[in-house]
């Protein structure tokens, strides 16, 4: 960390400092040019991934489902971070899973995603009214 | 998409903070000297994770301040290459399709890793993708603030630290100031299946 100071973000917003004011003496805003908080969009972005609901507990278990599977770091952290539901999101975040994966396998993979990575409420009570109607048209068994 | 960055550095802390527990004024001016930076090669740092080491602070002939040298790490925002990323289109140019993640806005989809055949509408300034069927083609705009899902293809980091005053410029260029460069632009792909907007893949 010697090179000097670090580039600004273009429409820079830093961090707020607030009132840090030592014991006693009158609250001062010690940096008038930071306005906006750059960590509070980071944190309005990762609120509206499905990670917001998922704790170190689902994360182990589902890595531990995920180890029949061979997948790479990097696969198994896409998973994590977006929770795919069709066989098409699977096949942008696993590589060459055409090669790699059957179909029975991609199905047990989006199973388990869907089953242990909680989804948005609202989105459940939606899938839950389809998947209804869906069992009743596709029952050949 | 984020990552742990350890980093090595030197706090300065003046006299009039040393009423404050070490490790918040450490935290503090950390997170004032990094946050929302682009550290060069690195990324762009977001918040300070932990301090893994503290050690001896010195105080300098001259200088009142306590001067610490500590271990942290941060976290960092620095996509893998060919990474899934979920954003919304900021607007479209005829150099592409602009992207941002809300805190972070240099993502560029140049024309041509969009979905192919697409063309840009010079009216409403948006591009399309010229989606053909057995019924004929669809038009699918590209609108703002659509969420689109693209993979990151490439990165660079440009090094804006500001250089020594030019050998001297007799004739004085006619803008103040010379054109600003993002230290960090990401460039995505939505060329394959599953990319773009959301819209187009949802299979209800």
């Amino acid at each position: 960390m010697q090179r000097g100071d670090p580039g600004e973000h273009l429409g820079a917003r830093s961090w707020l400092l607030g009132a840090v004011g030592g014991g006693g003496d009158s609250c001062e805003v010690k940096d008038a040019n930071s306005a906006l908080l750059s960590n509070y969009e980071t944190l309005k972005y990762i609120s509206k991934t499905p990670c917001r609901h998922q704790s170190p507990e689902i994360v182990r278990e589902f890595l531990t489902a995920l180890k029949s599977h061979k997948l790479t770091k990097a696969e198994k952290l896409q998973l994590l971070n977006h929770r795919p539901v069709t066989a098409v999101e699977i096949q942008l975040m696993v590589e060459e899973s055409e090669e790699r994966l059957t179909e029975e396998q991609i199905e047990a993979l989006l199973h388990t995603v869907t089953s242990i990575l909680p989804a948005e409420p609202e989105a459940e009570q939606k899938k839950k009214t389809n998947s209804d109607v869906a069992m009743d048209e596709e029952d050949p068994a | 998409m984020f990552v742990l960055v350890e980093m090595v550095d030197t706090v300065r802390i003046p006299p009039w903070q040393f009423q404050r527990k070490l490790n918040d004024s450490i935290a503090e001016e950390l997170n004032k000297k990094l946050a929302n930076k682009v550290v060069y090669n690195v990324g762009l740092c977001i918040c300070l994770f932990d301090i893994t080491k503290l050690e001896d602070a010195y105080v300098f002939p001259g200088d009142g301040a306590s001067h610490t040298k500590v271990h942290f790490r941060y976290v960092v925002f620095h996509p893998f290459l060919d990474e899934i990323l979920i954003g919304k289109i900021k607007g479209c140019s005829p150099e592409g399709v602009h992207v941002s993640l809300g805190f972070f806005h240099d993502i560029l989809i140049p024309p041509e890793s969009l979905q192919q055949p697409a063309k840009f509408d010079e009216a409403e300034q948006v591009w399309v993708w010229e989606y053909e069927t057995e019924e004929g083609a669809h038009d699918l705009y590209m609108d703002t603030g659509e969420e689109i899902r693209f993979r990151v293809v490439d990165e660079s980091f440009v090094d804006t630290s500001p250089t020594g005053p030019s050998s001297a410029d007799a004739t004085a260029s006619s803008e103040e100031l010379p054109k600003k460069e993002a230290p960090y632009t990401l460039v995505g792909s939505i060329s394959e299946p599953g990319l773009g907007l959301l819209s187009w893949w949802t299979s209800n």
